[in-house]
């Protein structure tokens, strides 16, 4: 089973983080760039896939050239090879273009399997998967907290709001996971040593035959017009207890005419 | 005016708090127009509702091709919609199924969406909170029919009383968009509180909790506020409390009246889910936790302590 996935590096969520003022873009300078949370999921449930049915992993990552340190870290967990696809015409692409960018790519690939993360610790639109199953005709099996393959047929638990749905497919498919879908090894020593080995192939515009006036901020399809920081919340009151203090919480909400 | 779809969230007829939102947002761009996807009989279920908030008509995709299968028919139905009405623009929850359709119909109808969004102007300009509720964007769609996701809790419901006319919708489905097919539902809730993304006030507990038994505490305040119950992702990783309750970055993102904080440190993956509640209160006996920073109001103390007691004297304001 061969299977791509889909990784995009992210500024750190547990650091701050914020808009460029110039182009409105992600600042991508002001913190540690990192694998996309949810995208390590990913790439565990890949590596599991492999070592229970054989075949390849490949990471694709849209993304600059900086991204090839978050390719390294993908890699050095386990997987085969990747494939990067950077051009400066990429630069601030939305979702609508990213899915095409991304849909060309796997033109290139052989697969069975696309593994993403269900969203991204930056945009999270959440829709990548679904737009690339759209564009790619295949099956969409996204927000897994649970995958099982036998032979060619998927299922996935999807989570909901009160539960899950079962969903049922065959390859090939896009599934997208949730944190509660694994546990994500960390990379060994050896696996750090190894993926500076590892292929990474990559791909401009040009090599996927994407038109550079499709994609990238000047031909986005909606637009960012400003931004600014959430104002601070006012500070608030804080009381120690003095054995009165669940008292004086619901005093608080009665002023608050919550109670 | 211009027709704007909005896609109705419902289960089984019974509209969720959302969709009031959702046709509240609508009028300020146009007519609202309601698309119900469901079984047969639910649109006429919901005329009452759709039609106080000011829908203006109902298209209803009654048929089990849209319920039986992800996501994907319900897009190709909309698509055929926004031909036929050349809506102003299209209106969803932003839940995981609606961004889902979002995404997909952006895609087939060559055109941007906007997701997470808190308020619509009448230009369409958009305002999304984002990165974990640190920054206000606005934004537009440029290009094509604007398809926006609407935050729920973001918008406030405010009825316009309509009297809608019901329009069946002739679903066709392709064999494309039936590949991912939905064998089950399975219901994990296990009480008959509010549901947590629509609740008012939402009571939710950490790792300081220290145990599931003692989830007990939290659901005797919750029940007391007439609340929902949310978790940490430590107290769910312990075991705690069951997962679809997790609130924050990679669980729900609440926007009530009153969200409590007990026994919850404030890690900004947590923020991220509750950062825009009106009102936020928190317990915890560390004075130095983070989440005393967004706190109106905070005590100092141990929640074994101070959660029954709270409980006793609202209990006891009820008479
Ligand atoms: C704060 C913010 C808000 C945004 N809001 C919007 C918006 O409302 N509408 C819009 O059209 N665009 C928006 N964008 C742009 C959008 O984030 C990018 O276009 C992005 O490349 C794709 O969308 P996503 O990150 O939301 O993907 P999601 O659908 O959230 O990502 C799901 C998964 O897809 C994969 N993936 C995503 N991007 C890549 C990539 N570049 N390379 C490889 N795999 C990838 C990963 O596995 C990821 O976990 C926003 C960006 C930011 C920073
Ligand atoms: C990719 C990623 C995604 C994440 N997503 C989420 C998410 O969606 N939601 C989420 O919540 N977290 C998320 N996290 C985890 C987050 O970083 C924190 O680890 C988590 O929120 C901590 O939960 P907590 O506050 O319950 O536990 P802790 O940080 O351990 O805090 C426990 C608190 O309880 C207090 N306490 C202990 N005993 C008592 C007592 N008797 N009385 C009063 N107070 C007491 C302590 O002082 C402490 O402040 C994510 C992390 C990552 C890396």
């Amino acid at each position: 089973m061969n299977i791509v996935v889909l990784v995009k590096q992210v500024p750190d969520s547990g650091l701050e983080r914020n808009l460029r003022q110039d182009d409105k873009t992600v600042d991508r300078d002001a913190g540690n760039l990192v694998i996309g949370e949810l995208d390590e999921y990913a790439i565990e449930e890949a590596l599991k896939l492999k070592e229970a049915h054989g075949g390849e992993v490949t990471v694709l990552t849209v993304g600059p050239e900086k991204a090839t340190e978050t390719i390294r870290k993908a890699l050095s967990m386990g997987p085969d090879k990747a494939v990067h696809v950077s051009d400066p015409a990429i630069h601030g692409s939305d979702t609508v273009a990213t899915s095409a960018i991304i849909a060309a790519a796997l033109g290139k690939l052989e697969y069975d399997l696309v593994i993403a993360g269900a969203e991204s610790t930056d945009g999270q639109t959440g829709a990548l998967p679904a737009m690339l199953s759209e564009r790619l005709g295949i099956a969409q099996l996204t927000g897994a907290r649970k995958l099982t393959v036998d032979g060619d047929k998927l299922t996935i638990e999807r989570q909901t709001d009160d539960g899950y749905e079962v969903i049922e497919a065959t390859t090939p498919a896009i599934v997208s996971v949730w944190d509660t879908i694994n546990e994500p090894r960390y990379p060994s020593f050896k696996g750090i040593m190894q993926a500076k080995k590892k292929p990474v192939e990559t791909y401009s515009l040009s090599d996927l035959g994407v038109s550079a006036d499709q994609v990238g901020l000047d031909s986005a399809w909606s637009e960012v017009l400003e931004f600014s920081g959430r104002p601070p919340k006012g500070a608030g009151v804080k009381v120690p207890d003095e054995g009165d203090g669940g008292s004086k919480l619901v005093e608080f909400l009665a002023t608050q005419k919550i109670v | 005016m211009a027709e704007v779809l909005v896609v109705v969230e419902h289960s089984g007829g019974a509209a969720k708090k959302i969709t009031s939102e959702l046709l509240t947002a609508a009028r300020a761009l146009g007519e609202p127009s309601a698309v119900v996807f469901g079984a047969a009989g639910d649109a006429d279920k919901l005329k009452d509702t759709l039609g106080e908030y000011g829908a203006q008509k109902i298209y209803a995709a009654e048929s089990a091709d849209v319920t039986d299968y992800l996501v994907a028919p319900r897009a190709e139905v909309l698509a055929g919609l926004v031909k036929q009405a050349s809506p102003a623009a299209v209106l969803l929850a932003s839940t995981t199924d609606g961004k889902e359709i979002a995404g997909r119909l952006a895609v087939k109808i060559e055109s941007g969406f906007l997701t997470g969004v808190t308020e619509l102007a009448a230009d369409g300009t958009a305002t999304q909170v984002v990165f974990a509720g640190a920054v206000i964007v606005k934004s537009k769609v440029t290009k094509g029919t604007p398809i926006l996701t609407i935050a729920t809790n973001a918008v406030t419901a405010e009825p316009a009383a309509a009297t809608p006319s019901v329009e069946a919708v002739e679903v066709s489905v392709s064999d494309a968009a039936k590949k991912a097919k939905v064998a089950d539902r399975v219901s994990e809730k296990k009480s008959s509180r509010p549901e947590l993304t629509e609740a008012s006030i939402v009571v939710s507990g950490g790792r300081g909790v220290g145990s599931a038994e003692n989830f007990a505490l939290i659901e005797g305040l919750a029940d007391s506020l007439g609340a929902a119950v949310g978790a940490s992702r430590a107290a769910v990783d312990s075991d705690f409390y069951p997962h679809q309750f997790q609130v924050g970055q990679t669980g729900k993102t609440v926007s009530p009246n009153l969200y409590v904080a007990v026994g919850i440190s404030g890690a900004i993956q947590h923020r991220a889910g509750m950062q825009t509640s009106k009102t936020i209160v928190a317990i915890n006996k560390d004075e130095e936790a983070p989440i005393f920073e967004l706190a109106d109001f905070g005590v100092v103390g141990d929640l074994f302590k101070v959660v029954p007691q709270a409980t006793e004297a609202i209990n006891a304001r009820k008479g």
